[in-house]
């Protein structure tokens, strides 16, 4: 966050710079979260992993990296060649930009806007363009029904999870990320899945922690990984939108893929559990300098998030996958309900119960 | 106010040439994503007003919903390109008629803003610097207008029931999944032990 008084070339260089810094971070944290990710995966089926490249196999996603890059580019005849190669870079613009609103730490945002909710739900609902167009464009029967699947799906459950934000926005009473995670201050029992009031919010987790569990799996099925993988179901659609895809446009599928289910890990840690705040009152922080503050805050920022990511890693190896017709169902008529039920009890609780 | 000169006549080119571009292109799927380019720069333009609560709105709802099941629709459409210019000739007229009172409502409405509005130097409507965007519409929309926003909610709730009532059609002879029964389902019920003698088989 920089001040809005400077002058506008230094402020546009500062922000630059912020966001270079926060593209190369993720880039190089998305190769070693593909790495972790595989490793989780192959201890669940007791494999060892990549272990070969570089010390542990740590430089795997480097040597992939490679690999991809010095492919050749295919475009298929017939293929609406601007389209099907927009539709990648569509994809992977839209996973960095939601990264943009993320608090990391106390002032550490690159652009703190007031509607900040808003935008990375709007980023993220967007998503879907790079998955219909990719799967448009390559004239191709697999890739266009797995685009359809992935629209429906992804449109479905957007739904829940616009509820589900809603009741954290009603808790925090407000859209900025910044202040909904200062709002959760204080301790664990502050934090938005219990009820995000202290001692006297505690009944809340009764709605909360529902809400935290339809998140995470709405989030799962946002960014199409299993057990609601069905856009590139392997066993019904090959690899669904990606069947044509190789070389580094499919890099960049595959990169913003890990980026979007980071920033979903990300945005469960910010609105469910206390985003930078440490679990315990932290009143010696006052005393401390700001970049060591904002560091510690960062710290936990860290911890919870690749806390989720291990999550979404885990549920990966372990849950089958869904068919169709029940994760419509799944989607409509328990999530959207639900969560609907849910906004009514928390505006409630926020309108009727006094002191909060 | 340079950059933001820029800004602003980028964001209007863009959406303008993007408008022009959704009537002309040839693929109606180019068609959506034009319209929906233009979505965006009137966002950025929302933006560059100070308005990004509507800013978001309108790349939530028209960017993320509706244009995703135009695309949808019409990427699943067989569109046959020679009628639809067989008839550019007879609709011609009509279509430059509702153009023409488009055109029309579009400058009767810059002029009273120029001369009424806020260009004329009237008072701006946004109360204070510290009400947020949403905070300052939710103010008036639950307050002074909130009879008109339940009207609203009222005509959307009619137009969703009406639509699944058009498209809800109750085959009979369809197998469904009944999740409860299945969950429900006992060894007691789901099998019966039998015991078949040597030869005989079982009459069923």
């Amino acid at each position: 966050m920089i001040s809005e008084h400077l002058s506008p070339w230094v402020w546009f260089g500062l922000t630059f710079g912020q966001i270079l810094l926060v593209t190369v971070i993720l880039l190089l944290a998305t190769a070693f979260l593909i790495y972790g990710e595989r490793k989780i995966f192959a201890g669940v089926q007791m494999r060892k992993g990549p272990n070969v490249v570089g010390p542990f196999g740590l430089l795997q996603s480097f040597a992939d990296l490679g690999k991809f890059v010095i492919k050749e580019l295919l475009i298929p005849d017939g293929a609406d060649k601007v389209v099907f190669l927009l539709a990648p870079l569509i994809t992977v613009t839209l996973a960095f930009g939601g990264w943009a609103a993320i608090p990391f730490a106390p002032g550490w945002v690159v652009s703190d806007i007031n509607v900040g909710v808003l935008y990375l739900f709007a980023a993220s609902s967007l998503g879907v363009y790079g998955v219909i167009m990719g799967g448009w464009a390559s004239n191709s029967k697999y890739p266009f029904l797995g685009a359809l699947r992935s629209a429906a799906q992804m449109v479905s459950y957007e739904v829940s999870i616009g509820f589900v934000i809603v009741t954290v926005i009603l808790l925090a009473g407000s859209m900025n990320l910044q202040t909904i995670v200062a709002k959760q201050g204080g301790g664990f029992w502050h934090w938005n899945i219990l009820g995000g009031h202290g001692v006297l919010g505690l009944p809340m987790m009764l709605v909360m922690i529902p809400m935290a569990v339809i998140f995470f799996i709405s989030a799962l099925a946002e960014t199409n990984r299993p057990p609601f993988d069905l856009a590139e179901a392997e066993s019904e659609l090959v690899a669904g939108y990606q069947v044509e895809y190789g070389s580094t446009p499919y890099l960049l599928f595959y990169l913003s893929e890990m980026l979007n289910i980071f920033l979903m890990c990300s945005l469960f840690t910010v609105f469910f559990i206390g985003g930078w705040q440490a679990p315990f009152p932290t009143p010696f922080l006052a005393h401390w300098p700001a970049t060591l503050a904002s560091l510690f805050g960062f710290l936990w920022f860290l911890i919870k998030t690749l806390f989720m990511f291990f999550m979404f890693a885990l549920v990966r190896a372990v849950v089958p996958r869904y068919r169709y017709d029940q994760l419509m169902r799944l989607g409509w008529k328990v999530f959207l309900p639900t969560s609907l039920v849910a906004v009514i009890l928390v505006a409630a609780y926020r309108v009727f119960v006094p002191g909060v | 106010m340079a950059l933001q000169a820029i800004a602003f006549y980028l964001l209007a080119a863009v959406t303008i040439g993007a408008g022009l571009l959704v009537v002309t292109a040839r693929n109606p799927v180019h068609s959506v994503l034009f319209l929906i380019c233009a979505f965006f720069s009137a966002a950025g333009l929302f933006v560059m007003l100070g308005a990004e609560f509507l800013a978001m709105l309108l790349v939530v709802v028209y960017v993320g919903a509706v244009a995703v099941l135009f695309l949808f629709v019409v990427m699943m459409l067989d569109v046959d390109f020679s009628a639809l210019r067989a008839g550019f000739v007879r609709y011609l007229p009509i279509g430059g008629l509702v153009a023409l009172i488009l055109v029309v409502e579009i400058v009767a409405v810059s002029a009273s803003v120029a001369s009424h509005g806020a260009a004329a130097g009237a008072a701006v409507l946004t109360p204070s610097h510290d009400i947020t965007n949403a905070e300052a519409i939710g103010r008036v929309l639950y307050t002074d207008y909130v009879y008109f926003f339940q009207a609203a909610g009222l005509v959307l709730l009619v137009a969703m029931i009406g639509a699944i009532v058009l498209t809800l059609r109750h085959r009979a002879g369809v197998r469904r999944q009944n999740i409860a029964a299945q969950v429900a389902r006992t060894p007691a019920t789901g099998m019966r032990i039998v015991q078949i003698k040597s030869g005989e088989g079982l009459s069923e």
